[in-house]
């Protein structure tokens, strides 16, 4: 088939399917932030994107500074860095949301400009401060290399790693939506926002501090994007349109939706780029998800209740 | 102590409140009876700060009229809306715990169990799959988890069968006697309003325009008014 044999054609999905896994935790990671932010809020954060190149320069800085005063840290200077990632993304989610964000509620097309505008901005910023050059961080020694699964098999260590990052922070924004007060109250503000007013819970705040976490989250998306890719003023871009497909097309307000979708697309991207060029993968897989989106508008998970 | 008053309501150029004046004590149930479209649930909302208002509205002294509904839950108000509007993709449990947040505990009070037995058996379904009995009983559980001072009610009866219309009068009555707590209801069920309220007022247009003690009610009179 395709001019291969079957012993082949296993080896190949299967390394296609490693490269899936690897695209799959970087669209899991941008799309959890962005599902919090648009699933639970509604807001179209158009520099969702930036918010990540934000973390993913905050991860440079931290790696060339670790280099240049604490280069026997090195090997550790990825953890620092994403919690740096996580609290400058989150501490400019906050400031954006009470400058910008808070004045838009309710009016998606003016938030949907004013992000948008949002991103412009941060773009140039990014070129101004950091050059227009694509940047890269080095890793540490023993993120490199890979490991040999067969023969013909090799998984890079790198991958492995923003999967297993992918995991944890999955599972711990899990977590805190459905064991903590704090994801309690943001569940009670998705499903009715006057109810939850009236039932004693500050929406302002919790929209505040849901923006932040979203935007947080995409600094660590962003350092986690260092360790497998370059970071220029504009790879924000590259997938903000991706991450949005993947909320959608997951249900905008199911955490499940959004991994069972982020996979799907994934997989089928990074399989179908084998077999045909990078576009014509793009053009099928969207074609794949418009079909699906018109049979359930909804997305893949909705949340069946009594009406 | 809870005391409204000039307490005024337009939607753009419509009047639909005109200076409603009302004073309820400690561990009164006042009904507020009127027929559809007279004022009553926006009575109700703009008592717990949904919709905006002019005028006055005193908890305990304290005039809550310009804060917002989170606020004015912290002060000692809760609301049960009409049409329940429990949160129905999340648990019977959580949907009481929402209602704890103002006050910081964790845990639901026994007492609120105890009250509603049915939601302690179903605690762990979603609100939205209950009957439309059991989400009233839900409603008012959650809002009593803020321990609140003054409940408000818009219409409990609706949509509920009459032998569980007696059980919520029973229930609303015991509340009361528990906490000293002070219940507005807007209600149509005169059957209802008689069992419950200590003081009947009548709503039409936007204003009070009769008011009756229990013990001295005029049933004919608020029959006739709430007559289509």
């Amino acid at each position: 088939m395709f001019g291969y044999s079957f012993g082949e054609l296993g080896s190949i999905f299967a390394m296609q399917a490693f490269s899936g896994l690897i695209l799959f935790s970087v669209f899991l990671l941008m799309a959890l932030g962005l599902a919090i932010i648009f699933g639970q809020m509604g807001v179209i954060n158009m520099a969702h994107g930036e918010f990540m190149i934000l973390g993913a320069y905050m991860t440079y800085l931290t790696s060339h500074i670790f280099q240049a005063y604490l280069p026997g840290l090195f090997s550790i200077y990825f953890f620092v860095a994403m919690v740096v990632a996580f609290i400058v993304s989150g501490a400019a989610g906050l400031a954006v949301e009470w400058i910008l964000i808070r004045h838009l509620y309710r009016r998606p097309l003016d938030t949907l400009l004013a992000t948008w505008g949002l991103s412009l901005m941060m773009q140039q910023a990014f070129r101004t401060i950091f050059g227009a050059r694509e940047v890269g961080v080095e890793l540490p020694q023993w993120m490199m290399g890979a490991l040999p699964v067969t023969d013909v098999i090799e998984v890079q260590i790198n991958g492995l790693f923003v999967m297993a990052l992918t995991l944890l922070i999955t599972g711990g924004v899990a977590l805190l939506m459905f064991r903590s007060r704090w994801g309690l109250q943001v569940r009670a503000v998705v499903t009715n926002r006057v109810m939850s007013g009236a039932v004693g819970i500050d929406t302002r705040r919790i929209d505040r501090l849901t923006f932040g976490l979203g935007c947080g989250i995409a600094g660590i998306a962003g350092a986690a994007f260092t360790m497998i890719g370059s970071t220029g003023p504009t790879s924000g871009q590259l997938y903000i349109v991706d991450t949005f497909l993947v909320v959608v097309f997951g249900g905008a307000q199911s955490l499940i939706g959004t991994i069972a979708s982020a996979f799907t697309i994934s997989q089928s991207q990074s399989t179908l780029e084998f077999f045909l060029s990078g576009s014509m993968a793009k053009v099928l897989t969207l074609l794949v998800v418009i079909g699906l989106l018109m049979l359930r508008p909804q997305g893949l998970f909705v949340l069946k209740v009594r009406k | 102590m809870f005391d409204v008053r000039a307490l005024n309501v337009a939607y753009g150029q419509s009047q639909v409140l005109h200076g409603i004046d009302m004073s309820v004590k400690p561990g009164e149930i006042v009904a507020v009876v009127g027929r559809n479209g007279m004022g009553k649930s926006t009575l109700m909302k703009s008592l717990i700060g949904v919709i905006p208002s002019s005028g006055e509205i005193d908890v305990d002294g304290i005039d809550v009229s310009g804060m917002p509904s989170f606020a004015r839950v912290k002060r000692g108000l809760a609301y049960v809306p009409q049409g329940r509007q429990i949160f129905g993709t999340m648990t019977v449990k959580e949907n009481i715990e929402t209602g704890l947040v103002v006050t910081g505990k964790s845990e639901i009070p026994d007492e609120i169990f105890s009250l509603f037995p049915i939601l302690w058996e179903f605690e762990k379904r979603r609100g939205g799959n209950l009957s439309g009995g059991q989400q009233q009983q839900l409603a008012i559980a959650r809002a009593l988890a803020s321990d609140p001072k003054i409940l408000l009610l818009d219409e409990p009866t609706e949509g509920i069968q009459p032998s569980i219309i007696k059980e919520l009068a029973v229930v609303l009555k015991q509340i009361r006697d528990m906490r000293n707590l002070t219940i507005v209801v807007c209600e149509q069920v005169l059957s209802f309003v008689l069992d419950v309220a200590d003081r009947i007022l009548v709503m039409e247009n936007g204003r009070i325009v009769h008011s009756d003690k229990r013990e001295q009610v005029d049933e004919a009179a608020i029959a006739a008014y709430l007559a289509v």
